[in-house]
């Protein structure tokens, strides 16, 4: 995602090491490439005006802090100008409001609010909530289907009147069910409609008044151009909107669509989507996107996402392990798998520091494959191997490249590895703690995603 | 309704805004006159690049653009005229590599990112070919997307023609060969293969679009005689990237511009043209079925920025 704008701004700050002082004439030509850098981004042209009007100002005023050098200085002044840009809107759900809570999905067509509404159910349903998720869009073909396989996937129950045709009638039948069967939270899904079609923004306003939801989420496409103003703006207008979902952020998109619908229409940022999984649906933290953005990383979401698939004991029995250097083949493994957990790699990567810049070297991907194919090496192993790598001779080593369709130099190169990491584990281990940096404490049991904080 | 009316029909709302700007634009510019030197003021230069770029044109086409349409206007040209020319000259400039076969099945496959109207493309394609009386299947390669089949299913009735379909999850390459033996075997004239939307960014998807293409060409030699990328009107510069990787891997032949009836300008087609060399084809300017109009790049660009009609 957005890693675009992120590697053009990096370039621009790369620019600026190694000089003394921030000139006007310097500052002019960063400003230039920031320019240049969020048009190309589709951030609107008014903001990208008036965006580069105050970190000039910034840039120029007494503002500059003489302990950093002239690239921290930009950097500083643009991460606190879009941090600003965002606000300090909280992502997420609103907290509170009357039970059953109701959620409208709002937006253009192919935007992925069908999608998002199986990914909101899912992620609510491991909050402890009980979803009950109703299609109101009786026009696109096979809109209601579709809803129905996707709640399916989620594990959460749908509302879908056979042969009842009126989308305010389908939405309020939803809230009758969701009180009969008691599910605590109601998702609206609506058919998709250009923002000039008035005919179907009146049923919008129709549905929205028979249903008092206390969230309108507009459900907002990672790709859109300029465009995307005007559109969320006038939904904003007609109809309310309480936040924003952006979806498709796995693409390439540089997403400055964003940036506009926050600063001109002046709604949040709630959700945003990455993927195709149902799992694919994360809380917006405007922070962490301003650090990501600008190459410094998300290490909060990655060790929230390490929380999500890793439990405390398993986590307490490695630490010992790695104390004790009994570190073996098969706790490789496990770590491996629980890596494979939090999602696909080159997601997982995107969240270290520095790694914007490094992955563009060579073009090179994290290879899923090259995982599988160690995970298949260590499955190929006896108990016995994985506890005692020692006893393993070249007949094993032949016996196990064939067993996991590998070559015995890819035993070999893993095993060395292996030696390797232990190795260094050992250096840890005798460390006692002291260097290790702590384990960042545990939060509440109910999990990295609440909504209610 | 003719063809004409019904792009004007779908263009207006953009067209109105766009041309109401362009006037203002235009109203910068002096008349030439024997005092002041002919040609357009750094204000109306400036104007200019910006309503290009608010339309989604991109920083390479619009640089171009407003150097060339400066020079012109030097020239003693007016603004309206070097624009509009410089704009349809980049359209006309593109080479059409689409060809029609010598004899079995004319072949489209439909590809691009989700949610563009791939499918609803299909559908419109699949009606036009039948009123054109051709003999018209539809193929339901979109394995993945949850009743996305069924979706397609009402396109093929509402169009009144065949179509192949299997269940979710099946092999999309699998039912693409099967849809194109069966076409061979009723004497088909026309296939539209519906594939599901990916991001150009997964490379796992994008290379099961080379294997839908290897295949295709395998049971129909030739084929596919037409890849069309679907791209939203609304879509801002990543449409450019979209097109690119698209283009490498399944070998696109022309791009269908939709949901042109909505406020967005899709002047990420000037980029695509300029850019990329890629032709329109069609746009999409509404929901029914009729709503799929061919291309012409004089219409369009009228449509962006004239005022009457």
């Amino acid at each position: 995602m957005f890693d675009a704008l992120g590697t053009r701004l990096q370039d621009v700050f790369q620019s600026l090491r190694g000089e003394v002082r921030l000139t006007p004439e310097t500052t002019e030509r960063v400003l230039r490439e920031i320019r240049v850098a969020l048009i190309e981004a589709d951030v609107n042209l008014q903001v990208v005006k008036a965006f580069v009007d105050r970190v000039r100002d910034r840039a120029s005023g007494q503002d500059v802090q003489e302990s950093l050098s002239p690239d921290q200085q930009v950097v500083k002044i643009v991460r606190d100008e879009l941090l600003a840009l965002f606000g300090d809107a909280k992502g997420g759900l609103k907290p509170g409001g009357p039970t059953p809570k109701v959620i409208l999905m709002l937006g253009l067509q192919g935007s992925g609010k069908t999608t998002t509404t199986g990914k909101l159910a899912r992620l609510l349903k491991k909050q402890g909530k009980f979803p009950l998720v109703v299609s109101t869009d009786v026009r696109r073909p096979a809109a209601i289907e579709q809803l129905s396989v996707v709640a399916g996937k989620a594990g959460v129950r749908v509302y879908d009147p056979a042969g009842n045709l009126d989308p305010v009638a389908r939405a309020t039948g939803a809230i009758l069910e969701a009180r009969n069967t008691g599910s605590d939270v109601i998702i609206v899904d609506t058919a998709g409609r250009l923002h000039i079609d008035d005919e179907l923004m009146a049923e919008l306003v129709a549905i929205k008044a028979a249903v008092t939801p206390s969230d309108l989420l507009y459900v907002a496409d990672a790709m859109t151009g300029q465009d995307a103003i005007k559109s969320a703006g006038e939904f904003n207008r007609q109809i309310g909107v309480s936040g924003v979902v952006l979806s498709k952020i796995d693409g390439d998109a540089r997403g400055g669509a964003a940036l506009s619908v926050v600063s001109v229409v002046g709604v949040p940022i709630a959700f945003v989507g990455e993927g195709e999984r149902l799992e694919d649906l994360d809380t917006f933290h405007a922070d962490r996107f301003v650090s990501r953005l600008l190459g410094m990383g998300d290490v909060l979401s990655l060790i929230e996402k390490a929380e999500d698939v890793v439990d405390a004991s398993s986590a307490a029995t490695l630490e010992d392990k790695i104390r004790k250097n009994t570190f073996s083949l098969g706790d490789f493994r496990d770590q491996l798998r629980t890596i494979r957990r939090m999602g696909p790699l080159e997601h997982i990567m995107k969240l270290l520091p520095g790694m914007g810049q490094l992955k563009d070297l060579g073009g090179q991907k994290p290879d899923e494959k090259q995982l599988r194919r160690v995970e298949a090496i260590i499955n190929s192993m006896t108990p016995e191997e994985r506890e005692h790598a020692e006893v393993i001779d070249g007949s094993r080593r032949k016996r196990i490249a064939l067993g996991s369709g590998t070559s015995v130099e890819d035993v070999n190169r893993l095993l060395k590895q292996y030696n390797e990491m232990r190795k260094m584990l050992k250096l840890v281990g005798q460390m006692t703690g002291e260097a290790v940096p702590e384990a960042p404490k545990k939060r509440k049991k109910k999990g990295p995603f609440s909504l209610m904080r | 309704m003719g063809v004409f009316d019904r792009l004007t029909r779908g263009l207006s709302r953009t067209a109105e805004r766009l041309a109401r700007r362009f006037d203002e634009i235009a109203g910068l510019a002096p008349a030439p006159s024997a005092t002041a030197p002919a040609g357009a003021t750094v204000e109306t230069i400036e104007a200019l690049e910006e309503l290009l770029l608010g339309a989604d044109v991109g920083l390479g086409a619009t640089t171009r653009l407003v150097e060339r349409v400066a020079e012109r206007t030097k020239g003693g040209q007016d603004l309206r005229t070097a624009l509009t020319d410089e704009i349809t000259s980049i359209f006309r400039g593109v080479p059409d590599p689409s060809r029609r076969p010598a004899s079995g099945p004319y072949v489209v496959l439909v590809v691009g990112v989700n949610g563009t109207g791939k499918t609803t493309t299909v559908g419109k394609l699949a009606h036009q070919a039948r009123q054109d009386g051709r003999k018209t299947l539809i193929c339901a390669a979109d394995t993945f997307r949850a009743a996305a089949v069924d979706q397609l299913q009402v396109w093929a009735t509402r169009a009144g023609v065949e179509i192949v379909r299997a269940q979710e999850g099946a092999d999309a390459a699998a039912v693409v060969f099967d849809a194109l033996a069966a076409a061979q075997a009723r004497a088909i004239d026309t296939v539209f293969v519906d594939t599901a939307g990916r991001l150009h960014t997964r490379v796992n998807l994008m290379a099961e679009l080379e294997k839908i293409r290897r295949i295709t060409a395998k049971a129909v030699p030739g084929a596919p005689h037409d890849v069309l990328l679907v791209l939203d009107a609304t879509v801002g510069q990543n449409g450019l990237v979209q097109a690119r990787e698209f283009a490498a891997a399944a070998g696109v032949t022309g791009v269908v511009l939709t949901k042109l009836d909505g406020t967005a300008k899709g002047g990420i087609a000037v980029a695509i043209a300029h850019d990329l060399g890629l032709p329109i084809r069609f746009v999409g300017v509404g929901e029914s079925i009729d709503d799929l109009l061919p291309f012409d790049p004089g219409a369009y660009v009228d449509a962006l920025f004239t005022r009457s009609w």
